[in-house]
């Protein structure tokens, strides 16, 4: 007879309440945790996502992510000539602010030579871009619609492509143009400030791209290949986990720091929350305890009673708590990312949280006196 | 000539004190007790006479300072505990009755007498048949109501039958009768007997119950502690 589920079951409603709180709390915590897995897949779909090997920047940057980056265009076309490199594409990295049905948003804007590296992959609707100029590819997420049209820098592009999932490290959405189309639209001056470029006999340098990304072949030497673009001293090279392993260091570490101490402030919160429940749950028993020891049950029926109930509040409320958070994942402004390791490891911090939780009520249970259940 | 057979609880100079200093309270004064099996004795005197005090001595819920006591025979305390196993004693040996029937509240009448069984080491469906038993000799009906379904005098029907459950020879009753009427009062103090006869138990009863003075075969007065005369 198991006496913990007896009892449970005897307070059916209060215990549904209280495991509904403390969902909702472990949800959150899910939540954290999940917002963080969200941040880092967020920060690394810009890398990935033209599958590069190599990085070449503008010589004693770590750009173009971390820091800004500007390399002349022809820049390209030598490193695509270095013994080593399969094929290279130069690109532009840039963010647009534009207004839609009267909806303000930010655009992260890649520029991209198609049929080079750097073009995205994943087009889940329409097609990659086939013309020279003003056609655009856009993440889903940025709500533009495949065949309406966009006027950026005075020009019009029409929507020939959607990606899903890209997003830059600040869950901005993505969208793809040609370079030239991009290079236009980050240093070309429009109305005024053209006219007084022009009248000071200066024109836009167009020339210019924030970075080289490079593909080696199968067997290729990414080491080697990062020391010869390197012997130009105004070019440095990063490779694909280099570039990775920066923008996580610049862009996500602090966030993941804030994100964990907020997470252990959570969970510290449910564990004190969990044993103040078991606590008053004990003290609502102290004469069925009593009664119980009384009659002759060993410490062990009673330490069961106890540590049984505050994991299985913590278990059924783990388990609402996750799927609630899975379930309204998607709704989340930024993306969630619930992994089944992550619900692993919570799941055993949660059980030993539960245990911790239950000292309290078992140290006054074990010292409830048999002798309080006799008299009025 | 017969010899009378011994006593099935029996206490010699058992004391036991409280506090220490200025605060410390005599509440039971060397104390020499023998009860006969299947007898119901009455356990009467005013508050903190010590009547609580013998009750937890006897259900070795408290230990005394000094003496000896013998319960079914065997001698548990003698200047220290003899068993290291008290509620193991107590499951065994003894039955406990309370002025409300203390009832575990989340079981059903039946379970609260099969968890007795269950602690004693039946299995479950020996559990099920021994307090269906129980019931029935007790003439309690819904086995499976909660104990906030009954009527007081039903709840304190199931507090005995959980009391022999596991067929004590000792069964201990606080003030059993204070929740109920007389005629209800009346009814408990009958099945008390019946339970002393036919299972040759002890059935030691604390109360203030004027109205069932008249069903106990003895009545033993504290007062401050010392056994006296009943007046």
């Amino acid at each position: 007879m198991n006496l913990a589920v007896r009892d449970i079951r005897h307070h059916l409603g209060r215990f549904i309440l209280t495991c509904l709180g403390l969902a909702l709390l472990l949800g959150v915590v899910i939540s954290m945790i999940g917002i963080y897995r969200g941040l880092v897949a967020d920060a690394l779909v810009l890398v990935r996502a033209p599958q590069a090997d190599l990085w070449v920047v503008e010589g004693g940057t770590r750009g173009p992510f971390a820091e800004s980056s500007r390399l002349t265009y022809d820049t390209r076309n030598a490193i695509a000539r270095i013994a080593g490199i399969a094929e290279a594409g130069a690109v532009t990295y840039q963010s647009v602010q534009i207004e839609t049905d009267g909806r303000r948003q930010r655009l992260f804007v890649i520029g991209y030579e198609p049929g080079r590296p750097g073009q995205p992959h994943g087009v889940i609707e329409g097609h990659p871009i086939d013309r020279s100029h003003f056609q655009l590819i856009a993440d889903r997420r940025s709500g533009l619609a495949l065949g309406s049209t966009l006027r950026l820098g005075g020009d019009d592009f029409t929507i020939v492509g959607r990606t899903a999932g890209h997003v830059d490290s600040a869950g901005n959405p993505v969208i793809y143009m040609t370079l030239k189309d991009a290079q236009k639209l980050q240093f070309q001056l429009l109305g005024g400030a053209a006219r007084q470029q022009a009248a000071r006999g200066e024109t836009a340098n167009r020339n210019q791209v924030n970075a080289i990304l490079a593909r080696l072949p199968p067997d290729g030497d990414v080491a080697a290949t990062v020391a010869a673009v390197e012997r130009w001293k105004h070019l440095s090279a990063l490779s694909q986990q280099d570039q990775e392993n920066l923008l996580l260091g610049a862009v996500v570490d602090k966030a993941r720091k804030q994100i964990g101490m907020f997470t252990v402030v959570l969970l510290t919160v449910s564990t004190v929350i969990i044993a103040l429940i078991i606590h008053t749950m004990t003290m609502d028993k102290i004469r069925e305890i009593a009664t119980l020891k009384l009659i002759g049950a060993p410490d062990r029926t009673i330490l069961a009673l106890i540590v049984q109930q505050a994991l299985l509040m913590g278990g059924i409320s783990f388990v609402t708590g996750a799927g609630l958070i899975t379930a309204v994942a998607g709704y989340f402004p930024r993306r969630v990312i619930v992994e089944a390791g992550d619900i692993a490891v919570l799941a055993a911090v949660v059980v030993v949280v539960c245990a911790l939780a239950s000292l309290l009520g078992v140290r006054q249970a074990l010292r409830i006196d048999p002798a309080r259940a006799l008299g009025g | 000539m017969t010899a009378s057979p011994a006593p099935l609880v029996s206490l010699r100079g058992v004391a036991k004190h409280y506090g220490e200093g200025s605060a410390r309270v005599d509440a039971l004064k060397p104390l020499d007790l023998d009860i006969q099996a299947g007898t119901v004795i009455g356990l009467l005197g005013p508050s903190g006479s010590g009547k609580s005090t013998v009750l937890n001595l006897i259900g070795a819920i408290v230990e005394p300072d000094q003496g000896r006591i013998i319960l079914d025979g065997e001698t548990v305390y003698d200047g220290g505990w003899r068993r290291r196993d008290l509620r193991r004693l107590r499951l065994e040996k003894i039955g406990f009755i309370f002025q409300f029937h203390n009832l575990i509240p989340f079981l059903t009448i039946s379970e609260n007498i099969e968890v007795v069984l269950t602690l004693a080491g039946r299995t479950k469906a020996q559990a099920r048949r021994r307090a269906a038993e129980l019931l029935d000799y007790l003439q309690v009906e819904r086995p499976q109501a909660m104990p906030s379904q009954v009527s007081g005098g039903q709840a304190q029907r199931v507090a005995i039958a959980r009391a022999l459950a596991n067929s004590p020879r000792i069964i201990l009753a606080d003030e059993p009768t204070a929740a109920l009427d007389s005629e209800r009062a009346g009814i408990v103090m009958d099945l008390l007997r019946k339970v002393a006869r036919e299972q040759g138990a002890s059935v030691i009863v604390v109360t203030h119950d004027e109205k069932i003075m008249a069903r106990f075969d003895a009545l033993h007065v504290l007062r401050d502690g010392i056994l006296v005369e009943p007046s």
